[in-house]
């Protein structure tokens, strides 16, 4: 019976969080004067006109820069994050809590503070409107989070098991490779979903930092809203289109992500 | 076991990352993604940031296969929504970022920009223009253009006044006609018959969302017609004067017995809405939403809209002036090709190739007499050309109410403080209309914010 009762709450509960994804996917196939309907048309005829409209208005740079951005930046946090990690967990280097902690503390701080700085740096070294630029910002902004996630899944690996390595004669990179690698898998898989999700969805850097020839595709997305005339099944449209890589990122990894959300730090 | 099955998850994951990395790189060269530098090149580029207005993506749509096969310029076109936009250019004006090269803005942004010095002066180009044919320009679009110094700052893409739009049948089924010029008590007398409130059918529909380019500025034509204005010539505020307090109370009653539902979060989508679907059976807004009113794929009551003047009080017309227009900011490198562009945008060749090539009803109207005389043109807008020319060219952007202004502007006044200031008023007005509370007390409390910002310019 109670079991029943957890079952039935987690459906609602995921009902009520996959809803507005399904209404937007929905209202992606309505023509924009059903879409704006009230009430709201359950009943509509389907149609792909918003979809021609924003292959018409070419998505696909924006996507790439997109994927530029997300990719590299998911990859270098990845790289510097996973040492980083290492020696605050498994091998801690003195005063490892400061270091932890300082890390942390660089996004305590408003984004729109550090726009200023970062625009007026960025336009001195000429690279405005450049995807690198990008790249190296959410690389920053991602990696204080990447260090405290894959510390956390570190410091799940039993130290038993890393003796046991040690005592039957494997090196560092040897130990890494077969033994701790295998076990955090699932935490790299979660934390590098996380960071490239938060890359993808990145707005304020990107509206202020990109021109024509990088933008990414939230900038691409918010093209679509008008102060004339009615955008609301295009914007669905586009949006759907938009977030489809991340669901796909999300998909391929879903595995991993049960088991590495569920062990490590976002519980 | 378990370990191989754990690797062979893993790896569609990382391959993932991997290959989306390695395609974003590979394609990146071929799709100009990442190009180095920022407004750097030759004059054979030049970037353009605009609104996502249907006309600008007309525009982007008709670009490289005429405008950039005559003159070999390519143009990439960036689209944001308004605010984005305004501090985006803001932004890359006063940095000198020099990103853009040609930008859409409002008839608000453009003279005050002009005295910033932040737009290039495009008189001189337009007067030695042979085929661009400045003398065709509306006055009224020329005159809410220019700075300070009498020179044009930016050249009308298109332009709009204001008018009462009634739905036909609503009024033939109720035995209602609607005067060609009425008067606001005659819209009221006329709402409190129309509306059927069993049928969810509003009387009228108005703008109550809060914002100076929201609510204020239709709200501010009211109160220009009432006799009222937000500072008389030596910026005196005047927020909380007789004129201006029966105006707002007129205008908030009217929406509060016979207004939409939810009008305090109706802005121009909603109101467009609302009448499109049939829900109201007048609305005063905006010439432009005509078009969107006409296409049948866009409302349901295409073909059923009577079309008349903005109501009046004490003045003769009370319709307002908006326009869109190309501008060149000062920190552009390319100004000639520039202006190439912004000639071929803003000319009657670019009216004629809309009409021939996406449908005479999409021709970006408002800015030239001659767009008028085009028989094609004014049958597809039979029903509402004739009244908008008429309302653009009533429109009068210096002396729009009783009393002399100390600055340009019909439905606001043209200094940077307004934008803040009408919001703020706006937000307390949108209390009234959804709450009820005394109109009175929202105006003290903008007379208070108006003398703020008096000060300023006060002498």
């Amino acid at each position: 019976m109670r079991k029943a009762a957890w079952t039935v709450t987690a459906w609602a509960v995921g009902i009520v969080f996959v809803f507005p994804v399904l209404w937007m996917v929905l209202t992606g196939f309505k023509r924009e004067q059903d879409a704006a309907s009230n009430p709201p048309a359950w009943l509509f005829h389907p149609t792909l006109d918003q979809y021609r409209q924003i292959f018409g208005r070419n998505v696909t740079p924006y996507l790439l820069n997109s994927l530029m951005a997300s990719g590299f930046s998911t990859l270098l946090v990845l790289v510097l994050a996973t040492p980083a990690a290492y020696a605050l967990s498994m091998r801690p280097v003195g005063k490892w809590r400061d270091a932890l902690f300082f890390f942390i503390s660089t996004k305590m701080l408003p984004a729109v503070a550090a726009l200023l700085p970062i625009y007026l740096v960025v336009k001195q070294l000429g690279m405005l409107d450049n995807i690198w630029t990008m790249v190296i910002l959410y690389t920053a902004m991602n990696l204080p989070l990447a260090v405290w996630m894959m510390r956390s899944f570190l410091l799940e690996v039993p130290r038993s098991v890393v003796e046991a390595a040690a005592v039957d004669g494997a090196g560092l990179g040897l130990t890494i490779r077969k033994v701790i690698g295998p076990i955090v898998s699932p935490g790299i898989a979660a934390t590098a979903l996380i960071c490239f999700i938060f890359a993808w969805n990145e707005f304020f850097f990107a509206v202020n930092l990109t021109a024509t020839r990088s933008g990414t595709a939230p900038i691409f997305l918010v093209g679509f809203i008008s102060s004339e005339g009615l955008f609301l099944a295009r914007l669905c449209a586009a949006a759907t289109l938009v977030s489809l890589p991340v669901l796909l990122a999300g998909w391929l990894a879903q595995n991993k992500l049960v088991r590495g959300l569920s062990m490590g730090a976002v519980k | 076991m378990r370990k191989m099955g754990r690797r062979r998850r893993s790896a569609p994951a990382l391959a993932f990352l991997a290959g989306a990395a390695t395609v974003a790189l590979a394609l990146s060269g071929c799709s100009g993604a990442g190009d180095t530098g920022s407004g750097s090149g030759s004059d054979k580029t030049i970037t353009a940031l605009m609104v996502g207005n249907p006309q600008m993506e007309d525009i982007a749509k008709l670009t490289a296969d005429n405008f950039t096969k005559q003159t070999g310029i390519t143009v990439k076109f960036t689209i944001l929504p308004e605010n984005e936009l305004r501090d985006k250019v803001t932004q890359d004006v006063a940095t000198q970022g020099g990103q853009y090269d040609v930008a859409t803005i409002g008839a608000y942004e453009v003279p005050i920009w002009a005295k910033n010095g932040w737009l290039h002066e495009l008189s001189s180009y337009a007067d030695s223009d042979s085929g661009y044919d400045k003398g065709d320009l509306l006055d009224p679009m020329v005159k809410s253009l220019s700075g300070e110094d009498g020179k044009m700052y930016a050249a009308p893409f298109y332009g709009e006044s204001s008018f009462l739009m009634y739905n036909k049948d609503i009024f033939a089924a109720k035995g209602l006609t609607m005067p060609e010029r009425p008067t606001w008590q005659q819209v009221a007398d006329l709402a409190a018959k129309a509306e059927d409130k069993t049928a969810g059918v509003a009387g009228i529909c108005l703008r109550g969302l809060p914002g100076w380019g929201e609510m204020f500025a239709p709200l501010t034509t009211v109160v220009n017609t009432f006799g009222g204005t937000w500072f008389d010539k030596d910026w005196t505020p005047k927020v909380n004067a007789p004129e201006f307090t029966d105006a707002v109370k007129f205008y908030v009653d009217l929406i509060r017995q016979h207004g939409e539902s939810g009008a305090s979060q109706a802005g121009f989508t909603e109101c467009l809405n609302t009448f499109g679907q049939g829900k109201a059976a007048m609305w005063y807004d905006a010439t432009s939403a005509a078009g969107t009113l006409e296409d049948p794929n866009a409302s349901k009551v295409a073909g059923k809209v009577g079309y008349v003047y903005a109501p009046v009080v004490k003045t003769k017309s009370s319709g307002w002036l908006w326009a869109w227009a190309w501008a060149m900011p000062k920190t552009t490198k390319k100004a000639d090709a520039a202006w190439k562009f912004i000639s071929w945008a803003t000319s009657k060749d670019y009216e004629k190739l809309v009409g021939e090539k996406l449908g005479w009803s999409r021709v970006p109207a408002g800015k030239r007499k001659s767009t008028y005389d085009i028989p094609q043109y004014t049958d597809s807008a039979k029903a509402f050309s004739d009244v908008t020319l008429k309302a653009i060219e009533e429109a009068d952007p210096v002396n729009p109410g009783v009393q002399p202004r100390p600055t340009v502007g019909v439905q606001f006044v043209d200094i940077p403080e307004f934008a803040d200031l009408g919001t703020k008023v706006s937000q307390d007005v949108a209390a009234c209309i959804a709450n009820g509370t005394p109109v009175d007390q929202a105006l003290a409390n903008g007379q208070k914010l108006a003398e703020d910002v008096a000060k300023k310019y006060r002498k």
